[in-house]
């Protein structure tokens, strides 16, 4: 069946706060890891299926917390229309940079994408009248809708992990379409793509404000989580994670990305008590996961696995 | 207005040699193994912090320099021995964070041995301002900067154009295989181009580190403005990484000068940008025809 | 009344394609140099010539890879110059590559299923929400893929990833991602380099269906015997000319085109 996998990481989502009530750690941990896929998954969407690197994707992250920030405490918006509004900034502004850039290639793409991200990064250092500068803004409503408000960890909880879910299950549908194919084909000929009647340009820019719409959403969703926003969460730092998640995971695979979204999640939480140690052990894991396992976590365990299975199968005739 | 702009420019040589030392790193290394390697940010960061560590446990400034250099260069070794052979013939994504993973290990060192503070290291000769014409100052180190920068270049020109190994490392550069068929040692070449890249690193953040002081985290921004340099000057072209870093320290001295200190960065990268969007393979690159 | 029975007569005549004075550089190298012929619509139509005669050039301008600096190409009465890849293969016109182009991770099914992208409307949204006419549509696809691997005999290698088959079936892959676009054009570019003897037989019979189902074949190959017995029309290109052109019978006595090969080396009996 087609969202078999789906369905069991659905069925995981719910059973954990169920297993372990009122655990703050698998709460507070869940709802930053449900983040974190929700812009994997979408970064995977131009990254691993249309073969697109961006290395400023922690904009259009902070897009979308800035705007619900900045709409829900400067002008007392309802906090759904402030996202909306987020998405519709986030989209426009992938929109209009899509073509200039995704006209670049390899180590020039890079470069772009990358410059991007730091100029927004500086405008939120820099512009504080709008942003408040490198303090951020605080005081954001928690998210409410329908005169439901998100006021405790466990709602929040919820609320996250059904955005996830939504985000993997759109991108499963995505990756699975004619749009999708046309993705994939450009990643594997962009030549045979053109020639086959896709318009490759205009097929990278879609895929492109998608997974700036996951962005921006994940960051409004983020801005109201947390209450106060700041630069810090958005910097270049933030866009290379991100792009490690997705790598990690294994490019091409929307549980791929979701599992390097929640391992590298639980590996900052892990490092945290080596104070420290952290960064260092952080640069070796990267570096070694990437020398011994170029396929990524999941692919590369799952084949794996197959290995085992079928090598083990082999020994009991 | 005409003398601030002398100042203007006189900042934005010194920082523009900066960048031009790490846009060429990443030049020669690009040309030798087609990785863009992140990490050269942290070999000028290594380069300045154990040259102050070497400093201050007594070592006189030449010496402290020169096994300075020497060191990072042997970082620069290692780095390709365990991290870039391995992974020989990796996509772009990949070899993207696997020097990533190495420039936040490095950071990750120099954090545990020097904490996170800025270290000062002492001007080689003194810091009594010369004054030019109309009121502009240009600092002593800032000469050392510009002149040890002009030598290196005129060096790393030399090296590729009339000596053996040079003109070896630039055939790996043009046609691997072939380069292999003649008899040239690629591996040999690529240690020899990681070393390079190392070396001028480090000296470019000896040079610098009188004037900025260094922390663990310095070369970030320096290693993203060396990358600039190299992409703006065309992937691969030594000399246009150069030029390209000189471009954009100048620029970048004379947007902080006059429109915004505080968007000095986004202005560098905002040109980074103009300039892929019109020429998308840089000022200097070849453009390569593609063929089916 | 008058016109339209002239338009109608002229569509009754007129040739599929018409190529007048291509030309094509490369530098100093001039790889089309004024290329000007016709392909009338229903033939299996070969284009010969040795190595670096311009074939390629010739199948990447007509695509609009090439930007060529004179000339023009009509299709269908419509000029196709300055069009872009995506617009050409959408008037009807497809092709196979020389150097394989599959898409490697991708199932033959799914390499199918690109090629009738054209024939889909699904948009991204769509696509997202997957809607109950996203469904469909994703069915009728299925079907219209099946039947162009039907056609090619691959129906049974459906499910596998196109990069673990054997090289024969992945340019065969290729030729049926071209159909499923239902071109009226197909362009195969040597198509049977690489292939054993059945394979090339097996190749020959394709073509023959292809053709028989209605589309027009303009066919790249150095495969001498494979060329002679399934062509209708062949043209010889040299040095980025046109050195002759008529029927395999005209061809192969033709004194120019035995010089043109064997001044090259040997490499086929003609
Ligand atoms: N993109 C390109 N850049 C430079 N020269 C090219 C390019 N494409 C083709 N050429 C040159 O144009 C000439 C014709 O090449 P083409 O590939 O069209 O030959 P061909 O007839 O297809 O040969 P073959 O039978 O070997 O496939 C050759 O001299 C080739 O080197
Ligand atoms: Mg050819």
């Amino acid at each position: 069946m087609r969202l078999a996998g789906f369905f069991a990481l659905a069925a995981g989502v719910i059973a954990l706060p169920v297993l372990f009530p009122n655990n703050y750690f698998v709460i507070v941990v869940g709802i930053a890891a449900g983040l974190h896929v929700i812009l994997a998954v979408g970064l995977n969407l131009l990254m691993g299926y249309a073969g697109q690197i961006s290395l400023g994707h922690a904009a259009f992250f902070g897009i979308g917390a800035y705007a619900s920030a900045i709409l829900t405490t400067r002008y007392a918006w309802p906090a759904l229309l402030a996202l909306a509004a987020g998405l519709v900034v986030a989209g426009v502004i992938a929109w209009l940079l899509a073509r200039p850039i995704l006209r670049l290639r390899g180590h020039y793409l890079a470069m772009a994408t990358l410059g991007f991200g730091v100029i927004a990064h500086v405008i939120m250092v820099q512009a504080t009248h709008w942003t408040g500068g490198p303090d951020g803004l605080t005081g954001i409503p928690p998210l409410n809708f329908l005169g439901w408000s998100v006021n405790n960890d466990l709602h929040g909880y919820g609320v996250v992990a059904a955005a996830m879910l939504l985000a993997i299950w759109l991108s499963l549908n995505i990756v699975d379409s004619r749009v999708g194919r046309a993705l994939r084909a450009l990643r594997g000929s962009e030549f045979a793509a053109q020639m086959l009647g896709i318009d490759t340009s205009r097929a990278k820019t879609q895929v492109f404000v998608a997974s700036a719409l996951f962005a921006a959403f994940a960051g409004s969703l983020f801005a109201h989580q947390q209450g106060f926003v700041s630069p810090d969460s958005f910097n270049l730092t933030v866009s290379v994670e991100l792009v490690t998640m997705v790598v990690l995971g294994g490019l091409a695979s929307t549980y791929g990305a979701a599992c390097g979204a929640i391992a590298l999640t639980l590996l900052h939480q892990g490092l945290v008590v080596f104070e420290d140690y952290e960064m260092l052990i952080h640069g070796a894991l990267l570096m070694a996961v990437m020398i011994f396992l170029p396929q990524g976590l999941f692919v590369g365990l799952s084949q794996a696995a197959r290995w085992a299975w079928r090598t083990a199968r082999g020994m009991t005739p | 207005m005409p003398e601030q702009l002398l100042q203007f420019l006189v900042t934005g040589i010194t920082v523009g040699s900066l960048y031009a030392l790490v846009g060429l790193g990443f030049a020669i290394i690009y040309n030798a193994s087609d990785v863009v390697n992140f990490a050269q940010g942290e070999f000028v960061m290594l380069g300045a912090m154990m040259a102050i560590a070497l400093l201050s446990a007594g070592f006189p400034l030449p010496l402290a320099a020169l096994l300075a250099t020497l060191l990072t260069v042997l970082v620069g070794l290692l780095l390709e021995r365990f991290a870039i052979e391995p992974a020989a013939g990796a996509p772009v994504v990949t070899t993207i964070i696997i020097t990533i993973g190495a420039a936040i290990l490095l950071r990750g060192v120099a954090l545990l041995l020097w904490g996170k503070d800025f270290h000062p290291m002492p001007a080689f000769s003194g810091d009594a301002p010369i004054h030019l014409l109309g009121g502009s100052t240009l600092l002593p180190q800032s000469l050392w900067v510009m002149g040890v920068t002009v030598l290196l270049v005129a060096l790393v020109r030399v090296f590729f154009n009339r000596t053996l190994l040079g003109k070896a490392l630039l055939a790996c550069s043009f046609n691997r295989s072939a380069a292999q068929l003649v008899g040239i040692n690629v591996r040999v070449m690529l240690r020899l181009a990681y070393g390079l890249s190392a070396g001028l690193g480090a000296l470019a953040g000896i040079l610098i580190a009188p004037i900025t002081f260094s922390s663990y985290e310095a070369g970030i921004m320096l290693g993203l403005k060396g990358f600039s340099a190299a992409i703006v000057g065309g992937i691969g072209n030594p000399m246009g990484a150069v030029a390209g870093g000189l471009l954009l320290g100048v620029l970048e001295a004379l947007g902080a000068g006059l429109i915004s200190s505080g968007y000095k960065d986004a202005i560098a990268f905002l040109f980074v940008l103009m300039v892929l969007f019109f020429e998308p393979t840089g000022l200097f690159g070849h453009k390569a025809a593609e063929r089916v | 009344m008058g016109l339209a029975h002239g338009a109608r007569h002229d569509a009754l005549t007129a040739p599929l394609l018409a190529v007048e004075g291509l030309e094509q550089s490369f530098g100093g190298v001039m790889a089309l140099a004024g290329v000007s012929f016709q392909v009338p619509a229903g033939l299996i139509y070969a284009v010969i010539g040795p190595n670096g005669a311009g074939k390629t050039t010739l199948f990447n301008a007509l695509c609009g890879f090439y930007a060529p600096s004179a000339g023009s190409i009509r299709f269908e009465g419509s000029e196709l110059l300055g069009l872009p890849p995506c617009r050409i293969a959408a008037r009807g016109v497809t092709r196979t590559f020389q150097n394989l182009q599959l898409f490697f991770t991708m199932t033959v099914l799914e390499n199918v299923m690109v090629g009738c992208h054209l024939r889909a409307r699904t948009g991204l949204l769509a696509a997202a929400l997957r809607l109950p006419r996203v469904r469909r549509e994703e069915r009728q696809l299925r079907a219209w893929a099946h039947e162009a691997l039907e056609l090619c005999e691959l129906a049974d290698r459906a499910a596998q990833p196109a990069g673990t088959l054997p090289y024969g079936l992945m340019k065969r892959v290729e030729i049926a991602r071209a159909l499923a676009a239902k071109p009226r054009l197909l362009l195969l570019d040597e198509p049977a380099a690489g292939l054993n003897d059945t394979e090339t037989f097996a190749l020959r019979d394709l073509i023959a269906r292809i053709r028989a189902a209605g589309v027009t074949v303009l066919l790249v190959e150095h495969h001498m015997p494979l060329v002679m017995s399934v062509s209708d029309h062949l043209l010889v290109l040299d040095y980025g000319s046109v050195l002759a052109e008529g029927t395999p019978a005209d061809i192969q006595a033709d004194a120019r085109v035995i010089s043109a090969y064997l001044g090259g080396a040997v490499q086929y009996a003609v």
